[in-house]
Parts: structure tokens; C-alpha cells; sequence
């Protein structure tokens, strides 16, 4: 076992294109729970309404990439506005339950039978990617990097567009935090009651945050389509969000850094382990365990880091320790 | 602590710029290649064998391949590039044919691989002479492929539950799917009045007490088969803990300090020999345990299981007054811990109970049902009514409910809120290991139905009333007869959709439930 390797694997994958993904829904979640305290566990439905908008336009109707997009980013508007309508005047933890059932219902309907002749049900859509790819500036058949990092050319585009976006959003949410309307939503995170008593319309504020952080969210859906090239429903499964969580609680939610630095470490330590467990399966170490045993492992790993975070650490690693006293409203 | 950080960052980052190139060799290892896995329609663990793929890059075959007895396939490609991979009609088995999708049209689909990726296939048969109207039930992932990094191989799953002996005309399979929604709405309420109790006493919605009642539907198997004697040896240890526990615990001032304590380390060691007899005799004894009797001991090991989160998990928690949305996602770590040690204890399979699958159904006028759903539908009912009565006449019950309704009311009448508390968490894992024994019974037992039936006890807990008990078996009744019913019109893929949609609309018109009352929503 080359520990050297497995740990040069994990730094490739902390910046590769599935870290900017995640990190980009990551950053939508945190205007959600970092700054307005929403509970929103249904970022994954976000992101798959980004997903099948691209998907969608791209496959069945041969529509151009960024028509897809737009696609998607109009199906997360409308998600939103339906999601908040009824649960935003709640108290948070129905919004979590709702969130979390509303993402749930999303996945069962794209998998549906029903639902086929556009989502092509349970088999997902292949072939998205090629229209992202024409306007490729680098060689798609190079590699670019140096040492551990190399990259071929159609990831170096799309980390560049994810991590860029990453970039801009990152820098959008640091302007919004520090506008009159990002001291207003952190008011409504701390104390609802009082913001209302200044003549704040809480609702309005709740609802913009949400649908602001979850167009970022179907944005990251949007990347993940086209970096796959073949999305299925059942990828987006609820544990999707809870990864998300851990990276926002692990980078720091309400810091405008914590999810781009979690979504990093989050997918060092996830191919670390990864590397890790198969290295010593291979010398033979794990012998009660089989090659599928490690992602549950994995799993369990994440769920015991969630808890540890939490018990020890609720600021995660630059986090405000004062801004994560937030309780339910 | 942020100075650290950035030393540590700058550390690592400094190693992988001097490790000259050698993990450049890593990602090379794969090359390019499309693979896939064929299964029969009907059974999709069993692979058909003997199917050819070949592969064309523009007119000139490269390479075929042809699907070994599980069915897997894998063609090595010699790099990047579109290809065309065509599925041999010919090597098809006559009663199986390929499935149309959008993007396998006449068995062929254009396919572009990257380099370094493995990329996969999806072919799918149908049954001969039903490619126009295919049955819903039977589709899945063919495989748990995600391109994505997930790290978890995700078994195919149905979304729809399995109803025994529906058909016949539409009164017919009212009255039928009735008696399912009944069967199934009554294993929701049981699984969901813990997770209403705790709440109303702590507060906490308990993410991870869906795999409460997965563990509880795991432990009953454990016992029930027996496992090559292995259910039987712990069993043997645990009957030794026990007995010294029970020792301990009421001959404490009858007996020397001494004595009692060498008793309890016979009895403690006594039940080791035994395990490891059992375990050594094996497959020679032909005893295993009743299901009733494995039943019986997954309530007590899950009622055990909610005490000690509470006692070593949540009332730390509380007292370090770690807020609620924090439990939250404490409780969703532990609901990930829980179910995947499941998963690596007990593997993805899904199992039935020994001897219980096939039965000869029982007519009740219009409704036909195996003897053991009329069993669980009698368990659950009795369970339920004897909750009402510990709620209704017994002290403890009525404790409960005022902690529930008012934890610091109660608190100042002088109720021992923290040992109220630690009753309604045994109440509830003992409950939710039945609901588990009961789902697991009707349905399948696998790692993630207890995950699956989470959202449904949600609803129901919602509909109910968050809090209330009594909501938990109203909202239950409910939520298990619309998803039953609404396969009467629409896909039964949607059925778990049309109770959490039930539950939206509940929120929107009456957002405290059914019995809830009006100043819990805030």
C-alpha cells in the first residue's frame, strides 16, 4: 500500500470536478442555513430539477447546453416559490420535514413510469455533455497539471467553469452578507420576531434566500449533468443533501469560505478513507470485509464525523462559533 | 486554530507538488471501457448469459463481448472517441427482447467515452411481445453505477410495495387495496408513535428512527434463522448478561458482596460456554428460535438500543444545551452510523422471514390475505390499544402526556421529566423495532426500509399532529390507506408520493395536525 499514492488521489479529487459541484450546492445551502437559518434538507431536489433541466432540453429535445440551463435554473424558481409558499411561515422543523419529503417526492416522480417518454424513468439520460465540450478551449485529449494533479482537458474546462462559478457566487454571497438585505436575513435568522417588529417582511426575506440558494443549487445540478453526461434519478437520493451538510458544517456555515474549504476536505477525506480501506483490504488486512462493505463504511464514517462535528466542533473549521448558536424558531 | 490550518494546508500542499508525478500513474490504470450488466426483467439478480455486444468505432468492429453467467459484460476500448455499440439480436434468448430507449433505438446506441472512463451501458430485456406496454413493477437501476463519487453501492429498489392477490374489478380491489392500506397504515402507526412521543417530550425529530426499525426487522432475522448458529450464540451470551444484570439488580442486599459478585461472572461466563457450544455444535442442532420469540427479542434489544441513545447520547446533549437544529443533524449522523453498520453487518440482500413467503390466502369476503397479514393487522391493533391504555390509565402514560404537552408545566408539578423521557425512548425503539418486524414480515427486509418508511411515518406524524400519540395512529391509518388507494388510479411507483403530497397539503390547510393543537406551529 502506497500511502503516498492514496493521498496524492485524495488531494486530486478535493479539487477535482465533483468537489466544485458539491462546493457550489454547498454555497447555495449556506445562504439557506448559514445566513437565513432556513432548514433546508431538500437541496438535492434542487439540484435535481438543474440536472433534468439540462438533461431534459439537451436529450430529448436537442436543445443547446445553455438553454438548458436556463431550463433548469426556471424549474428550481418555480420549486422554490411552491416550497416556501406553504412552509417558510412553519416553524423549521416542518420546513426540514417538508424540504426532505418534497426532494423524495421530486425523485419518485422523474423515475416514474409516467414520466418516461421525457425522463426516460429509472435509466436516467445519456450523451449530455458534447454541446459543453465543443467550446472547450483546452486539448479534450491532454493533460494538463503537474505531480499528483493532472487533469485531462474536457475536467480542466469543467473545473474551471465550476470552480469559477464557485468563485463568482462565493463573492455574490459575501456582497449580499454585507448589503442592508444581508443584515436584514441574519436578523431573521437570529431573532424572527424582531426583525418583523421593524417593519421587515420576514416571509419576503425567507422566500428570496430560498430561491436564491436553491438557483445555485440547480446550478451545481446543472454542472453534475453535464460533467456525467448521463444523469439517473436515483443518484439523487436524500443522502446527497446530507453530504452537503456535513460539508457546510465541516467548512463552517454563516462564513462565506466554509463551504468551498469543507467541500474540499469533505472529498479528501471521503477518497482517503476510500483509498485507504481498499489499500488494506488488499494486503489482506479487512478480512471479514468485502469490496461493497467500504462505501457503507465510508457512510458510517461520514454519519460519526456529522455527530463529532456537532458534540465538539459546531463551528466547524472557520466558522464563527457564536454564529452557529442558532436555535429553532 | 485557523494559523494551524494553514500550516497544515501549506504542508500538504507543498508533499504533492515534490512527489514527482507518482500518482500520475494512478488514473492510468483504468483506460477506457464500457461495461454493463444484462438481466432477466422479471429477476434482476439473476444475470442472462450468453448475450453478444460488439462495438464499432465508425463501420469497423473493434471488439465484442460476450455476458458471462451473471449476466456482467466488459468491451476494453483503445481510447477515447464515439463508438457505436450494437447488441446481438441473434444471441438473445427467443423468450427475451432488447428494450427500447431513447437511447438504445434497434438494439444500438451511440455512446462517447472520455478518456479514463469506465463507462456503462445500460441494456435492458423486456419480456418477448411486451415492449409496448411494460409493467411498472418490474423496471429498476439495472445497476448502482453512479458516475458520481457516491462511494456507495446502491442496490436496485422498488419504490412500490407488494399487495398480494389483488385483481378482479374495480369494488374488488377497493375492497382489497382497503385491507392492505389498513395492514400498512396500522405497521406505520405503531412504527410512528415513538417518534411522536420523543418529540413531544424532547423536542428532537428523530432522523435516525427509521433505522431504528430497521434494526429492529434485522435483529428478528438474526434470531429467527439462526444464521449458522450465530443468532442462537449471542442469544446464549446475551441470556448469561442477563442473568447477571438481574442479579445484580434484585439480590443485591440479600447476598455478600463477594458471592454476588462471583454469581454474576458464572452467569456471565456460563452464558459464553454456552455460546460457543451452540456456536461449535452449529448446523447439528436443529432448534432455531420462533419468530415470535425473535420477535419479541428485537422489541427488547430495540427498546434497549433507544435507551441508551438517550441516556448516552441525547441527555448528555441536552445538558450541554446544544440546540435543537443541532440535534437535527445530530440525528441524521447517527441514522447514517446506524444504517450502514446494518448494511456491513448484514449486506444489502433483502430477505424474508423463514417460512412465512408463500401461503395459501384467505378469503374474507371481497378480501383475500395471507394468514400472516391477518396476524400482523391482530398484532398491531392489540399493540395499539395497549399504548392507549399505558397512555390512557397508567401513571407513567399519563406522565408522558404531560410531559408532552408541557415539558416545563410537568417539570414544576414534579414529574421526573428525565425519567419520563428515558420510558417514552424504550417505549419508542421497542415500537419501532415491532413496526419493523411487522414491515419486514409483509414486505422484504433489507438495510434501507426502515429510510424507506421514515418519510411515510413523517407524514403521518405530521398529519397526526406533531407530538400527540393518538395523531401518530390517526395520521398512520392515513397515510397507509391514500398510499394503498391511490394505486387504484395512478402508478403504484407513486405511492409513497401521494402520502408525502398529503402531507404538504396538510401543512398548507391545518398546519397542527389533525389532534394537534393550535399554538405548537410558532
Amino acid at each position: 500500500m502506497d500511502i503516498l499514492m492514496i493521498l496524492a488521489e485524495a488531494a486530486r479529487s478535493a479539487v477535482g470536478p465533483v468537489a466544485a459541484i458539491y462546493a457550489l450546492a454547498a454555497v447555495g445551502l449556506n445562504l439557506h442555513f448559514g445566513y437565513t437559518g432556513l432548514l433546508n434538507f431538500g437541496q438535492v431536489g434542487f439540484m435535481l430539477v438543474g440536472a433534468y433541466g439540462v438533461g431534459i432540453s439537451v436529450a430529448v429535445f436537442d436543445l443547446p447546453v445553455l438553454v438548458g440551463f436556463l431550463v433548469g435554473l426556471g424549474c428550481a424558481l418555480v420549486l422554490a416559490l411552491l416550497l416556501g409558499i406553504p412552509t417558510l411561515r412553519l416553524r423549521a422543523d416542518y420546513l426540514a420535514i417538508t424540504t426532505i419529503a418534497a426532494a423524495e417526492v421530486l425523485r419518485l416522480v422523474y423515475r416514474a413510469g409516467f414520466a418516461e417518454p421525457v425522463t426516460n424513468g429509472v435509466y436516467g439520460l445519456q450523451n449530455l455533455s458534447s454541446g459543453f465540450r465543443e467550446v472547450n478551449p483546452f486539448d479534450a485529449g491532454g493533460r494538463y497539471g503537474f505531480g499528483a494533479m493532472t487533469f485531462t482537458g474536457n475536467q480542466m474546462w469543467l473545473m474551471t467553469v465550476t470552480w469559477g462559478l464557485v468563485a463568482v457566487f462565493a463573492l455574490f454571497t459575501w456582497m449580499l452578507i454585507h448589503s442592508p438585505w444581508g443584515r436584514v436575513i441574519k436578523g431573521v435568522r437570529e431573532d424572527e420576531d424582531a426583525v418583523r417588529s421593524l417593519g421587515k417582511n420576514v416571509f419576503a426575506y425567507k422566500m428570496q434566500a430560498l430561491v436564491l440558494g436553491g438557483l445555485i443549487g440547480a446550478l451545481a445540478g446543472a454542472m453534475l449533468a453535464v460533467h456525467q453526461g448521463a444523469i439517473q434519478p436515483d443518484q439523487f437520493k436524500p443522502q446527497v443533501t446530507f453530504f452537503l451538510w456535513v460539508i457546510l458544517l465541516l467548512g463552517g456555515a454563516g462564513r462565506v469560505f466554509g463551504p468551498i474549504i469543507g467541500s474540499m476536505a469533505f472529498w479528501f477525506l471521503m477518497n482517503f478513507t476510500d483509498g485507504f480501506l481498499k489499500g488494506l483490504g488488499r494486503e489482506g488486512l479487512l478480512p471479514f470485509l468485502e469490496g461493497p462493505d467500504y462505501g457503507a463504511i465510508q457512510l458510517a464514517f461520514v454519519g460519526l464525523l456529522l455527530v463529532l462535528l456537532i458534540v465538539f466542533r459546531p463551528q466547524g473549521l472557520i466558522g464563527d462559533r457564536k454564529e452557529m448558536l442558532i436555535n429553532v424558531k | 486554530m485557523r494559523t494551524r490550518l494553514v500550516t497544515v494546508l501549506l504542508a500538504l500542499i507543498t508533499a504533492f507538488l515534490v512527489i514527482p508525478g507518482a500518482a500520475a500513474t494512478a488514473d492510468e490504470q483504468g483506460g477506457e471501457s464500457l461495461h454493463g450488466q444484462i438481466t432477466q426483467p422479471d429477476e434482476r439478480d439473476l444475470g442472462v448469459e450468453g448475450i453478444e455486444i460488439m462495438v464499432f468505432e465508425g463501420d469497423d468492429e473493434i471488439e465484442a463481448a460476450t455476458t458471462d453467467s451473471d449476466g456482467n459484460w466488459e468491451v476494453v476500448l483503445p481510447g477515447p472517441g464515439d463508438y457505436r455499440a450494437v447488441v446481438d439480436q441473434e444471441s438473445i434468448p427467443s423468450e427475451y427482447e432488447v428494450r427500447e430507449t431513447v437511447l438504445l433505438v434497434g438494439g444500438e446506441a451511440e455512446v462517447t467515452v472520455e478518456a479514463d472512463e469506465r463507462r456503462p451501458l445500460i441494456v435492458a430485456l423486456d419480456e418477448a411481445g411486451t415492449a409496448a406496454e411494460e409493467p411498472e413493477e418490474s423496471e429498476s437501476p439495472s445497476e448502482g453505477e453512479d458516475a458520481a463519487e457516491e462511494g456507495e453501492e446502491a442496490p436496485a429498489d422498488d419504490e412500490a410495495l407488494e399487495v398480494e392477490g389483488v385483481s378482479g374489478g374495480f369494488g374488488d380491489r377497493f375492497a382489497q387495496l382497503t385491507a392492505a392500506g389498513l395492514l400498512f397504515g396500522l405497521v406505520i402507526a405503531v412504527s410512528a408513535i415513538g417518534l411522536s412521543l420523543i418529540f413531544g417530550t424532547t423536542q428532537i425529530i428523530n432522523f435516525s428512527h427509521g433505522d431504528m426499525v430497521t434494526f429492529g426487522a434485522m435483529m428478528a432475522l438474526l434470531f429467527s434463522t439462526g444464521a449458522a448458529g450465530m443468532g442462537n450464540s449471542l442469544l446464549a451470551i446475551f441470556a448469561g448478561l442477563g442473568v447477571a444484570v438481574l442479579l445484580g439488580a434484585f439480590m443485591e442486599d440479600k447476598l455478600g458482596r463477594t458471592l454476588l459478585i462471583i454469581l454474576q461472572w458464572t452467569a456471565v461466563l456460563g452464558g459464553i460456554a454456552l455460546a460457543t457450544l451452540v456456536g461449535v455444535l452449529g448446523d447439528d442442532i436443529q432448534w432455531q428460535v420462533p419468530l415470535w420469540a425473535a420477535a419479541a427479542i428485537a422489541v427488547l434489544m430495540g427498546a434497549v438500543l433507544g435507551g441508551t441513545m438517550e441516556r448516552y447520547l441525547w441527555r448528555p446533549l441536552r445538558k450541554r444545551n446544544v440546540a435543537l437544529i443541532q440535534m437535527f443533524i445530530v440525528s441524521i449522523g447517527v441514522a447514517l452510523v446506524l444504517r450502514h453498520v446494518i448494511l456491513v453487518l448484514f449486506g444489502a440482500n433483502r430477505t424474508r422471514y423463514a417460512g412465512f413467503q408463500v401461503q395459501e390466502l384467505v378469503h374474507l369476503g371481497p378480501v383475500s390475505m395471507p394468514p400472516r397479514d391477518l396476524v400482523i393487522i391482530a398484532v398491531a391493533v392489540v399493540v395499539l390499544v395497549l399504548v392507549a391504555c399505558l397512555l390512557q390509565f397508567t401513571r407513567i402514560g399519563k406522565a408522558m402526556r404531560a410531559v408532552s404537552d408541557n415539558r416545563d408545566l410537568a417539570e414544576s408539578s414534579g414529574i421526573d421529566v428525565d425519567r419520563v423521557t428515558m420510558y417514552v425512548w424504550l417505549l419508542g425503539g421497542g415500537l419501532a423495532s415491532l413496526g419493523g418486524v411487522l414491515f419486514g414480515l409483509n414486505q422484504v427486509v433489507d438495510y434501507e426500509m426502515g429510510f424507506r418508511l421514515l418519510l411515510l411515518m413523517f407524514a403521518a406524524v405530521i398529519l397526526g399532529g406533531l407530538g400527540t400519540a393518538y395523531g401518530a395512529m390517526v395520521g398512520g391509518l392515513a397515510v397507509g390507506l391514500v398510499a394503498m388507494l391511490s394505486t387504484l388510479w395512478f402508478p403504484a411507483q407513486l405511492m409513497n408520493a401521494w402520502a408525502l403530497a398529503l402531507m404538504i397539503l396538510m401543512l398548507l390547510v391545518r398546519p397542527q395536525g389533525l389532534l394537534g393543537s393550535r399554538e405548537r406551529v410558532g
